[in-house]
């Protein structure tokens, strides 16, 4: 599979607001990331609050530029926000978000909705608009007689997937979805899954899947990164992360998903807080929490390399640290 | 005699009926898991119980603590029960604690008003409660306010709150589910340990089965404001009988699967005011028939499986899924 999406050495950050005194802090909510997203894949991004994935999302995106580093989307690099060549890739990539009635308008009829991505890159109008309209609503397995619908009289599930056809409209090779199923009842939540599955095999769309629910991102991700405060600290197929996880963090992170009549025997519990982006720890950012955790990986930053054919960042996976003890 | 018995409980709002008679007994210090999808009320049942719901809603039936009757009761013999027998923490943790008062004082109100204890020796409680909930270095931290908390500590002084009453049944509603993963296990945790140190009872409304199986002894599943199946925990999981239930469990992806396709309960939860006749989950299951659609099914015990409410259970014993959602 060829690279779709490539980030290189990419940094946001943000200053805060000022205080009394006129003193202004930056914040880096990513912290160099190098990422590739492969055509046709879904990629998974996981991590807690604050670990910056929905930045990094923005970035992948180009709604915002970075900081440092760049972005190559089919090997040229992102044009700069609100030029013309920026927005003509617009059409090309699209986000679909956590909550469905804050993203929809709520004075529009599905049909407007989802037809407005139509107008306004100009791809179809009249009846041909109509047509492509009722195409998209059966995509997403909605009942034509809903187009006339506003969203409050739908549910959680229909409104997602109007979204999603509103996402489609415009023939995106590319979409981010942040949090899609989250705010979605467990048997919805599986609806959408199964729907944005369908669009890979089906239109070969390939996907950034932003969410802090492991096993949704198990279930749909054919590849997982999992951030810590602006960082990737492991990178692996889906397959190998969820069954043999090497870092610390992805450790605890996994185990931490309560198992179906598997008690809380064997867990790892994660000692102290998440990580709070403004004052970031010296080093390695989990070596606070790390049981692991010498010296060592306070004074450094570990890369993010292989050790035995997987990438994961910790400075002690070098000798000790073996898989599952 | 159970320490709550809870007996047809009914709740409407504004002519609308939300549930429809709730039979449930928890005894003490046991954990009891309340499993359903939003709408279903899972929490309305405790609101109503505890006399939480704002006045239009009508309520009806009976809630007993320890022989005591509540609904129907005057305000102070509820308040009586409220915060000192029954606790209830919150989903939403930051949005549960006053953002102008310090924590320390905030829960120094609860133990004025459950334990009448003031000043210094309310201080000194108070300080001792942080520590059993697990804020470090709780002495200083009582004079923080709540922005100054993280979610997941937030959750914790909210559960010290709680525990100031010294409550013999604690009510927690979704405690873990805005909570990041590493903090929801401290959580779940932290709920489980207090309650082997305390004794108490425990009521777990969640829609995360796997939370619930964590912490609870048996479960109660509700669907559109019935409860439709409750048994142990572990028979519960291993063979459920409802087909809702079964269904609920195949929607969840496991993480030890693969990238199997979910396989998913057709259309959607059905609106209150338009509630099918006969049974409300009729008309998304695959194994309903002609009585399903015309009779609503009581919760019946069934041969040493608990208690379901259909006409026709799935047979202990059978594995597959495609056979209820072919």
């Amino acid at each position: 599979m060829s690279a779709l999406l490539q980030a290189k050495g990419l940094i946001q950050q943000y200053s805060t607001a000022k205080t009394f005194l006129g003193k202004t802090s930056t914040m880096r909510a990513v912290d160099g990331i190098n990422l590739t997203v492969r055509e046709g894949e879904i990629l998974g991004i996981v991590g807690e609050s604050g670990s910056g994935k929905s930045t990094l999302g923005r970035l992948l995106l180009g709604l915002e530029s970075p900081f440092k580093g760049k972005i190559l989307y089919r090997g040229h690099p992102m044009p700069e926000p609100r030029t013309a060549a920026w927005r003509k890739l617009r059409a090309e990539m699209q986000l679909i978000f956590q909550d469905p009635l804050s993203a929809l308008d709520r004075r529009l009829t599905v049909s407007a909705q989802i037809g407005e991505p139509l107008e306004i890159h100009g791809l179809a109008a009249g009846s041909e608009r109509a047509e492509r309209v009722a195409e998209l609503i059966a995509k997403v397995g909605l009942r034509q007689d809903q187009a006339g619908s506003y969203p409050h009289e739908l549910s959680g599930g229909q409104r997602q997937r109007v979204v999603i056809a509103r996402a489609l409209a415009s023939n995106p090779r590319f979409l981010v979805c942040d949090e899609p199923v989250s705010a979605l009842d467990v048997s919805i939540q599986a609806q959408v899954v199964n729907l944005l599955r369908d669009l890979q095999d089906r239109e070969g769309l390939t996907m950034v899947f932003i969410s802090h629910d492991l096993k949704v991102v198990r279930n749909i991700c054919d590849r997982v990164a999992v951030m810590y405060l602006g960082r990737i600290v492991e990178e692996a197929s889906s397959d190998a992360l969820f069954s043999d996880p090497r870092h610390p963090y992805t450790r605890a992170l996994v185990s931490s998903v309560p198992k179906i009549g598997a008690g809380l025997h064997g867990r790892i519990i994660l000692q102290g807080e998440p990580p709070n982006p403004a004052a970031r720890p010296s080093g390695c950012a989990f070596h606070p929490r790390c049981r692991f955790a010498d010296a060592d990986c306070a004074a450094t930053i570990p890369e993010l390399e292989r050790h035995d054919g997987r990438l994961a960042a910790c400075r002690k996976l070098r000798h000790t640290l073996r898989p599952a003890a | 005699m159970p320490f709550v018995s809870v007996r047809d409980l009914k709740v409407a709002f504004d002519g609308v009926q939300v549930l429809h008679g709730i039979d449930l007994d928890i005894g003490r210090g046991e954990a009891v898991g309340l499993v359903g999808e939003s709408g279903c009320g899972k929490s309305v049942t405790w609101l109503a119980a505890l006399g939480l719901l704002p006045g239009k809603a009508k309520v009806s039936g009976s809630v007993t603590v320890d022989g005591q009757e509540l609904i129907g009761a005057s305000p102070r013999r509820i308040e009586a029960v409220r915060g000192a027998k029954i606790a209830m923490i919150f989903q939403d943790p930051s949005s549960a604690l006053n953002p102008v008062h310090r924590v320390g004082r905030q829960i120094c109100e609860n133990l004025r008003l459950h334990r009448g204890l003031r000043g210094d020796a309310a201080r000194a409680e108070a300080i001792r409660l942080m520590d059993i909930v697990g804020i470090p270095s709780a002495n200083t931290r009582f004079d923080l306010y709540p922005h100054e908390f993280s979610g997941g500590q937030c959750q914790r002084v909210l559960i010290a709150m709680a525990l100031a009453g010294a409550p013999d049944l604690l009510i927690a509603d979704e405690p873990t589910t805005a909570l990041d993963a590493t903090i929801q296990a401290q959580i779940l945790d932290l709920l489980s340990n207090l309650r082997r140190q305390t004794g108490m009872a425990m009521v777990f409304i969640s829609h995360d089965l796997g939370a619930v199986s964590t912490v609870c002894d048996r479960a109660a599943v509700m669907y559109a404001g019935r409860i439709i199946e409750a048994n142990d925990i572990s028979q519960l999981f291993a063979a459920p009988r409802h087909p809702y239930t079964r269904g609920l469990f195949d929607a969840i992806p496991y993480l030890d699967a693969g990238r199997a396709r979910l396989s998913l309960i057709p259309g959607t939860v059905p609106d209150p005011r338009h509630l099918p006749q006969g049974c409300a989950f009729a008309p998304r299951c695959a194994r309903a028939g002609d009585l399903c659609r015309d009779y609503q099914p009581e919760l019946k015990e069934q041969a040493g499986t608990g208690l379901t409410a259909c006409f026709h259970p799935i047979p202990t014993g059978s594995a597959s899924r495609q056979e209820v959602f072919a």
